[in-house]
């Protein structure tokens, strides 16, 4: 189903980059990161359209870009209709010769916000329709460029703008949205979840979806240290706890078909590598409140709920070895 | 005027008549949502791509807003692109006809004209399209379903004119134009190609120091709706309202192009005139009306009433020096507005003529009748009596109430 792409760390490095640096991302940024990374799988010509959203607001500022590729931005819940309209087009113009180029291929990108909430409507559109392009979700889980207000991408107990932790309530109260779970339900080719610190496993998923005949959905995690209130060093870090944790576990699903990606079959496999969540949290100042003795049971219901999500994946992926916490 | 080439008269609604034009016009994309009085034109456009009598990828969105913003994108991508809408699904497009405008996208759009929520309501008036009258699209109001097949065709002219690439809006009274059978001229699908063309792109230079066609193209990368702070928006703001001044001269131009093709053309494109020369009073309006006006003013004429009618066929860009031109002569005027400008002195139509004769030196006396609002009927008798309140207004000098409304139970 796909084409056997071999490279080493030599090779990617030495591919030119199309999402060029210069960009006013800030420093530890986890999406600018991603975006890098994901520009350097692309197999051949490439149309990108973006959100509105940070990495939009970041990377093209008139009269500069960033962008060493055609980049389209329409508004912040159009993303999926802006690559729907950029395929539609490129396919009749091929047909009626308007273009040249025998391939051309359209990735779409989103944040939490433009991807879970305002913008799932166009993207199940779009995915219901079967246009074939790759929507690139890269969570920072809030809404980060108007200052960090909590999206449907939030995770439970997380402190935002608009779920901020106070005296009577801690932080966010909701769980966040099983968006990846969501897209497999649409019946779609290829689902795949990814963390930059993985950056292997996520340049392989980026080019399968390229590939993929049809729509697929990339859900990629993306710390952010502004409104993560972690280190800017530790981006990369914390996008290995997340896997080590069970937190954001690392999956394929093609054509519905769950399968656990390398990384999160380690604590599929030996489940005494499984960390506690607490390890996460802990170097995260949205969470600081969990820590304190009014808010503490909130770090067990996390954790419970963390390990059902895990174990439900995993029978889902087949694997009936029940993995025990560490 | 006489045509060059052969017609085929055909029996058409408004609708139709689109959907005809459309396909005649060599689009590569079509991407809509169903509405009410809307349909018939995607349903029909449907019916063209199951039969493969078009080469056009047709996309039915999930909701109007991706259906323009689909069409965006495919402009963007080099794709000539069509929608239709009305009413609610005109609302909801709101964000994007701003984006779209702001893009220079030229996407051409049909609009069914209906009424706007709440109470639903799903007959004609003007409130979707005067909704949308500052959103930088170019708006074009036709009297019957001949004019709705012109004005498609010449939409994608003017539209793609590289001194304007803005899109426009054709509006169509719902059901009385867009339900209603009449007979259509129609042009060769060869005509109609070769008067629409091959889309061109303007040349710009790209972040890179190169001049390159203005698309999304691989080859020469581009970025496309990118983030303008204060130091460059103000710019791109001033220049779609160059682009929109180019618009004048350019629908003219197409309209007179177009007449040596068909044999029609619609008064100067921007203004269509009727029996204004000597007319003493006269009445402005935008749409189907004008048929049941000019009807009302022939009976007037022959009874020695020196009446006329001024037809505005393009309300955006306003053609300000052509409505002057019009009505310097006449007495008073009574301008017709098929939708509400609440809490304001009348309707959108009336602040616009009031306001483009301002300058005269002594103005006709200018007077506003709001009509026909949720499709409500307006007869001939109803504009007898607009007549019959101007030649009043005449003859007393004087002006009771500047905004009346038309049938209205009060």
């Amino acid at each position: 189903m796909f084409s056997e792409w071999k490279f080493t760390a030599k090779d990617i490095a030495e591919k030119p980059d199309l999402f060029l640096s210069g960009h006013r991302a800030c420093a530890g940024c986890g999406p600018a990161t991603v975006l890098r990374l994901i520009m350097k799988a692309v197999r051949g010509p490439t149309i990108v359209t973006n959100a509105t959203g940070c990495m939009e607001v970041v990377a093209s500022i008139y009269p500069y870009t960033s962008w060493a590729t055609p980049w389209l931005h329409t508004a912040f819940e159009t993303a999926a209709a802006n690559a729907a309209g950029i395929e539609t087009a490129l396919k009749i113009m091929k047909k009626k010769s308007k273009i040249k180029q025998e391939q051309i291929d359209v990735i779409a990108l989103a944040g939490d916000g433009g991807t879970y909430d305002i913008g799932i409507q166009a993207l199940s559109g779009a995915v219901e329709r079967g246009h074939d392009f790759l929507f690139v979700l890269y969570d920072n889980e809030a809404y980060m460029n108007t200052g960090i207000q909590r999206s449907g991408g939030t995770p439970l107990g997380a402190s935002t703008t608009t779920s901020p932790a106070g005296t009577a309530i801690p932080g966010k109260l909701e769980h966040k949205k099983p968006i990846a779970d969501i897209m497999v339900a649409h019946g779609m080719p290829y689902v795949a979840t990814a963390s930059p610190y993985y950056w292997r496993d996520l340049l392989v998923k980026v080019r399968r979806g390229i590939e993929v005949n049809g729509p697929a959905f990339l859900h990629v995690f993306a710390p952010c240290p502004r409104g993560w209130r972690s280190d800017p060093a530790k981006s990369i870090e914390l996008s290995r706890l997340a896997v080590e944790t069970c937190i954001f576990p690392l999956w394929e699903a093609v054509n519905s078909e769950y399968q656990l990606s390398a990384p999160s079959k380690v604590m599929a496999l030996s489940p005494q590598k499984k960390k506690l969540v607490k390890e996460y949290l802990q170097v995260q100042g949205r969470f600081r409140h969990l820590f304190t003795p009014k808010y503490e049971k909130m770090l067990g219901d996390i954790q419970r709920i963390t390990d059902e999500r895990w174990q439900r994946l995993l029978k889902k992926c087949g694997i009936t070895q029940p993995a025990k916490t560490a | 005027m006489k045509s060059v080439v052969k017609q085929e008269v055909l029996a058409l609604n408004g609708d139709e008549a689109v959907a005809y034009a459309v396909k005649q016009s060599d689009v590569d994309v079509v991407a809509a949502y169903p509405i009410t009085p809307q349909t018939i034109i995607v349903e029909k456009f449907s019916e063209y791509v199951a039969n493969g009598e078009v080469e056009t990828e047709f996309v039915c969105t999930e909701s109007e807003h991706s259906a323009l913003t689909a069409c965006l994108a495919a402009s963007a991508t080099g794709a000539r692109a069509f929608t239709a809408s009305a009413s609610a699904g005109l609302a909801l497009m709101h964000e994007m006809l701003f984006v779209t405008s702001g893009c220079r996208a030229p996407v051409v759009m049909a609009i069914a004209n209906r009424a706007l929520s709440a109470p639903l309501n799903i007959h004609g008036d003007h409130s979707d399209t005067m909704a949308q009258r500052d959103s930088g699209w170019i708006q074009m109001y036709v009297e019957n379903a001949q004019e709705a097949y012109d004005s498609i065709i010449q939409a994608f002219r003017i539209a793609e004119n590289l001194h304007v690439l803005l899109p426009v809006i054709v509006g169509l009274d719902g059901f009385t134009l867009s339900h209603t059978l009449e007979n259509v001229q129609t042009l060769s699908d060869e005509a109609v190609k070769k008067f629409v063309g091959t889309r061109q792109f303007p040349k710009v230079m790209s972040h890179e120091g190169k001049t390159v066609p203005f698309r999304l193209d691989p080859e020469n990368p581009m970025s496309m709706g990118p983030i303008a702070l204060p130091n460059y928006y103000f710019e791109f703001k001033r220049q779609q309202e160059e682009a929109m001044r180019n618009a004048l001269s350019v629908i003219q131009h197409v309209n007179e192009e177009f007449g040596k093709i068909s044999g029609r053309s619609y008064g100067d494109g921007l203004l269509d005139p009727y029996m204004l020369d000597d007319a003493e009073i006269a009445v402005v309006c935008l749409g189907s009306t004008a048929g049941t006006v000019k009807a009302v003013v022939n009976e007037l004429r022959a009874d020695g009433v020196k009446a006329g009618v001024l037809r505005m066929r393009t309300f955006r860009p306003l053609p300000v020096d052509g409505i002057v031109d019009a009505l310097r002569k006449v007495k008073a005027v009574a301008v017709m507005d098929r939708s509400m400008s609440f809490g304001g002195s009348g309707g959108p139509v009336f602040h616009e003529v009031r306001h483009a004769l301002y300058d005269l030196p002594a103005h006709p006396y200018i007077v506003n009748y709001i009509y026909g609002l949720g499709g409500r009927d307006t007869s001939p008798t109803q504009i007898r009596q607009i007549f019959e309140d101007l030649r009043g207004i005449v003859q007393t000098k004087r002006v009771e109430s500047s905004v009346k409304y038309v049938g209205l139970r009060e």
